[in-house]
């Protein structure tokens, strides 16, 4: 067994930092892990509560030592998570999986609810590096928009807001100011576009991509166990969303477009709809 | 005659070369089957299905241990029902064996689930008797000879296909299970299956898993199932597919050497990706070459002493 996924894989047990409210279903959970504070916008750990359950998570941010996690209460594991206080004990183990590239040209992000956590990873490394770098930020109401004030100084351009309910920015779904901005004419065309929220938005996001021409790289989520390219519970197609992904390019999007948006395993490794 | 130095005959099956999939890893999907048989793999072998669904446990299910893996999926499965479908399409893309892995409650069960699989297509069924993490299954009908002797007489009377039965390292002695196996009418047998083992977390002082325990894998088994092999092949005669912790054609060449016709090759997907079924394959043959061999069907069982 190589020493570095034996390392990677190998359990830490650490204490949370700090616990940031962010709206009241999402809080960000700050904690120490030199190994998770390496990683490249994209990647993702496996949390383990204990005695509760051991989930995936998309990074968030890293700052030093330490790395930060945005986790919304959907299910058992999260509710019970956010629960959990300052000084609580955790386990973490990675980063895992592969890692947005980082195109210098035009980029365009879409993030739709806490999809936006690593794409705001992936923007502040981006925002000294891209010409253009433009957001569009979606969810179903005012607060569940995430790090909007975060976003705003990382972009070249105001990040245009959609939501669901017209609470706040232009009320229709965030692939609406996709479409304008990539039909735009007279500037540069886009060089990618990142996308990462609800795989609904993704599926329009890569049509849309595909109808304008313009590459992108999606961060998909499927059910997961061991996080290592083992146990195939997190097969999209051929690829494995944990070892494969779970970052994925138009070529890869292409092949697995009949689940894209559709259909996952379930625990039991039968196919349900998304 | 036969040029292909890695080709291999086993319980009726022709492999093009002797590395396979191993039950329990990358999964059911005719997709990641045919990826792995892309890759180079001689065979593959799905994970155990049962004759109904299984969720498995919740996570942790698997834990990092020193060059090892301990994992406790809990045997998750679509059932025999609804994977019919995908062995019939698996058995229209996959271009090498295609073994189904199956595990029941009791001897109907396993016959029933064999019978299923055989008829939707698969070139052969591998018995699971030995998985060490669920109750009334697996493992606690492998560590019987007399239960373990039913379930195979029940399932070779059921179909017609080659009955394959991965034995349990967990055992006192592996050789009897091994010849109780082969009495029944094994038509080869895989050993072996993962080690039991815990891992336990000091600062919470808890076990991490949560079934508590699970089956050990990877390089730390390595010399346990190589000596099971060994074991075997000096007293039974049914064919041996080696199993447990093989990363690299030198891992592979001892398992043949103990005695195995063939291996399985699992957790060193995790770091090697596909690409391990080839560059073990590519080792076997350099080896073959430069030891002057033709095949490798002349050293099975050549570190053999008796």
């Amino acid at each position: 067994m190589s020493a570095k996924l034996n390392a990677t894989n190998t359990l830490r047990v650490t204490r949370i930092a700090s616990v940031k409210t962010e709206n009241q279903t999402t809080k960000t959970y700050t904690f120490k892990d030199a190994r998770c504070a390496k990683a490249k916008p994209g990647q993702f750990l496996m949390l383990w509560i204990p005695q509760i359950d051991e989930i995936p998570l998309s990074i968030m941010n890293t700052e030093g030592n330490s790395v930060s996690v945005t986790v919304k209460a959907v299910g058992d594991a999260t509710r019970h998570l956010h629960n959990m206080k300052q000084g609580e004990t955790i386990g973490v183990r990675g980063p895992f999986g592969n890692h947005f590239t980082q195109n210098n040209g035009n980029v365009l992000l879409v993030g739709g609810g806490t999809g936006t956590a690593p794409l705001l990873f992936l923007a502040k490394q981006l925002a000294t590096k891209t010409k253009r770098l433009s957001f569009i930020i979606g969810a179903k109401t005012k607060n569940e928009l995430l790090f909007l004030n975060q976003l705003d100084p990382l972009c070249t351009e105001q990040p245009v807001a959609a939501t669901e309910d017209g609470t706040y920015g232009l009320k229709c779904l965030a692939t609406q100011p996709l479409e304008t901005l990539l039909a735009e004419e007279g500037k540069e065309k886009f060089k990618m576009v990142y996308a990462c929220g609800p795989e609904a938005m993704t599926r329009q996001v890569f049509n849309l991509t595909e109808k304008h021409g313009v590459q992108m790289e999606a961060s998909l989520e499927r059910l997961m166990r061991c996080g290592i390219g083992l146990c195939g519970s997190c097969m999209i197609g051929k690829y494995r969303v944990c070892k494969d992904g779970p970052v994925f390019n138009s070529q890869q999007l292409r092949e697995v477009k009949d689940e894209l948006g559709i259909s996952k395993l379930g625990f039991d490794g039968n196919r349900i709809p998304l | 005659m036969n040029s292909n130095p890695l080709s291999t005959r086993l319980a009726g099956l022709e492999l093009r070369n002797p590395t396979a999939l191993a039950s329990g890893i990358l999964g059911y999907s005719p997709e990641s089957l045919q990826r792995i048989a892309e890759a180079g793999a001689g065979a593959v072998v799905t994970k155990s299905v049962g004759l109904t669904p299984r969720v498995g446990y919740p996570n942790p299910t698997v834990v990092q241990a020193n060059c090892g893996i301990i994992n406790a999926m809990g045997l998750p499965n679509p059932g025999i029902a609804e994977y019919a479908s995908e062995i019939r399409y698996a058995k229209t893309v996959l271009t090498v064996p295609f073994i189904v892995s199956v595990y029941g409650y009791s001897a109907e069960e396993y016959a029933a689930v064999a019978k299923a699989a055989a008829t939707a297509g698969a070139d052969a069924v591998e018995l699971n008797v030995s998985c060490p993490h669920v109750k009334e299954t697996g493992s606690e009908i492998g560590q019987n000879p007399k239960l373990l002797t039913q379930v195979i007489r029940q399932v070779k009377a059921a179909t017609s296909k080659p009955v394959i039965v991965k034995l349990s390292p967990n055992v006192t002695d592996i050789v009897e299970i091994a010849q109780a196996a082969s009495a029944a009418g094994a038509d080869a047998l895989t050993a072996v299956n993962t080690v039991r083992a815990i891992a336990i977390d000091a600062e919470t002082a808890l076990p991490i898993l949560s079934n508590t325990r699970g089956g050990l894998s990877g390089p730390a088994v390595k010399p346990i199932a190589l000596r099971c092999v060994y074991d075997i092949y000096e007293k039974v005669k049914t064919p041996i597919i080696g199993c447990g912790g093989i990363t690299t054609w030198k891992d592979a060449v001892e398992f043949i050497l103990a005695g195995a016709s063939a291996v399985q090759i699992g957790t060193a997907l995790a770091q090697k990706n596909p690409a391990v079924f080839q560059t073990i394959n590519r080792g076997i043959t350099a080896y073959l070459k430069k030891k002057k061999y033709r095949s490798i069907k002349e050293i099975v069982g050549k570190a053999q002493r008796n």
